[in-house]
């Protein structure tokens, strides 16, 4: 029971903490990246005036969306990479990594398509018939009315989506690759479940989450568009 | 193409050219990556029909991924009626006047929301087990119900508490001038209003919630993702096969429920019931709009 309260195996891990945190943040930020760039690919294919390329982006939103994110890393890491013996790289710890980030960027990036989405759908379509009728043309009309109107307003769901994806980064433990919720549960192995080691842990998911919240926040305040 | 469409005008003959110019060479490109895709999968033998045929075999379904649909279920609907009174009592606590029920319901809500379930689902197990000197293990069901209910419970009272606080202040200013007391105006005149404001929310988390059993997997808690992909490979070694149809069972329960909760959304948008206007899920700390990832 005195055990329930011992402080100092977060004193004598913070090192290992450390390094798991730092795996935590390379996750997010890789497949943060790579989902910003495949969901703006998505967004491009699921507004396209071509039905084919619609229906394909609804489809993959459709199925990623719909999937759990433990079954889509495992598909990743048993599937892809075990099974079908597909490595990306030949040390295994960098193999699950990337394919860790293949898994996460893949499901993120459903979620992304969807915020851009619903941006691009909050501009009034008479801000675009306006730009129309002074003559500008399509590239104009993205670049100079629609696109900023519609970055501004996805800037607070991007947001939240970053610190799903960061809370998310945990589940990469099936995936067999060693991020801060793979160190806790060795801790609690190691130490037993105690108190001091969960609120570290949890403290620590605090310092990247709050700051990121409160950033996007302040920043899609300062830039809300007045309507 | 509606004509309506912010980004392109109504097309005319030329730009009717160039989409069905863009529509071949599209669906030449996406049938490409199909058939790569196929054909990889063939030739690493993912494709043989005896890793297939265990799905045409009704036992397979009915002893393995019914079985392990249900254990999904049993989670998802126990968890789901705990949240949303976790979510209620939270929600309402937040809104109270009194500064010693608020401020503690706020600091839970922010905290369960702010943490990865996992943590939560780990802590559960080991904490219980590790206060009790090892007597009392918690069972794998438990602690993934205990962990859904916390986590989206906070979630569902961010909903309920946008929810009463998306209604008008006339009309609960309208409720106190005829004489109604605080408890009065909730219960008759902010209540009704705010739950049809925010039932689709309220099925979009519970996708959220059905979506998050799977982590039962990480504590082997026998649900489908367990059955799927540990029992049924483990018997015909079809792990991608398995997979695929897993996920085709999740994709199929979770668009009903998308298409309950888009249901219900334009419905309360039509709706002259309510004043209120339609919530979305309020995502973490911070930010608004968005969540559900």
């Amino acid at each position: 029971m005195e055990s329930f309260f011992d402080f100092s195996p977060l004193v004598q891990e913070f090192g290992t903490i450390l390094a798991g945190f730092w795996s935590t943040i390379r996750l997010t930020l890789m497949s943060g990246l790579l989902a910003l760039i495949l969901g703006t690919i998505l967004v491009a294919m699921r507004v396209s005036p071509t039905p084919v390329l619609r229906a394909a982006g609804t489809l993959y939103v459709n199925i990623l969306r719909n999937t759990p994110l433990t079954l889509v890393l495992l598909l990743c890491a048993l599937g892809l990479s075990d099974t079908l013996q597909l490595a990306i790289s030949t040390d295994p710890g960098t193999n699950y990594y990337w394919w860790a980030t293949a898994g996460l960027s893949a499901y993120t990036a459903a979620f992304v398509c969807e915020a851009l989405r619903s941006g691009m759908n909050t501009v009034p379509v008479g801000q675009a018939e306006a730009a129309r009728a002074i003559g500008l043309t399509f590239t104009q009309t993205l670049r100079l009315v629609v696109l900023p109107q519609a970055f501004r307003s996805v800037i607070a769901p991007l947001g939240s989506i970053l610190i799903a994806l960061t809370k998310n980064t945990t589940i990469v433990i099936v995936a067999g690759y060693i991020e801060a919720s793979a160190v806790m549960k060795q801790m609690f192995d190691d130490y037993g479940g105690t108190l001091p080691i969960f609120l570290g842990f949890a403290a620590g998911y605090m310092v990247l989450t709050l700051p990121t919240g409160f950033f996007f926040g302040w920043l899609a305040k300062r830039m809300a568009v007045v309507r | 193409m509606s004509a309506t469409s912010v980004l392109y005008d109504v097309p005319g003959p030329r730009a009717r050219l160039r989409n069905n110019v863009l529509t071949l060479l599209s669906a030449i490109v996406i049938l490409g990556i199909a058939y790569l895709l196929i054909k990889g999968l063939g030739d690493k033998g993912q494709l043989a029909a005896k890793l297939w045929t265990p799905f045409l075999q009704w036992d397979v379904w009915s002893g393995q991924i019914f079985t392990g649909l249900l254990g999904t279920l049993e989670a998802a609907a126990l968890a789901a009626v705990l949240a949303l009174i976790f979510g209620v009592v939270f929600g309402l606590g937040r809104l109270s006047d009194q500064a010693w029920i608020r401020v503690p319901s706020g600091a839970i809500v922010e905290f369960f929301r702010a943490i990865p379930l996992l943590l939560l689902i780990f802590f559960i197990q080991a904490g219980v087990a590790t206060m009790s000197g090892y007597t009392i293990g918690v069972p794998a069901f438990v602690a993934v119900v205990v962990g859904l209910t916390l986590y989206n419970g906070s979630v569902l009272a961010e909903i309920f508490r946008a929810g009463v606080l998306s209604v008008p202040r006339g009309q609960s200013e309208a409720g106190y001038s005829l004489g109604l007391r605080k408890s009065g105006v909730m219960r008759l005149i902010l209540l009704p209003q705010a739950t049809t404001a925010m039932m689709p929310a309220i099925v979009s988390q519970m996708v959220v919630l059905l979506k998050d059993t799977a982590l039962g997997w990480v504590i082997a808690y026998e649900e489908l993702l367990n059955y799927g992909l540990k029992q049924i490979p483990a018997n015909f070694g079809n792990l991608i096969p398995s997979a695929i149809v897993i996920s085709l069972v999740y994709i199929a329960i979770n668009l009903v429920l998308s298409y309950v909760a888009n249901r219900l959304e334009r419905r309360s948008r039509r709706s002259r019931r309510t004043t209120a206007t339609v919530v979305t899920a309020p995502a973490a700390v911070g930010v608004s709009g968005g969540g559900g990832v």
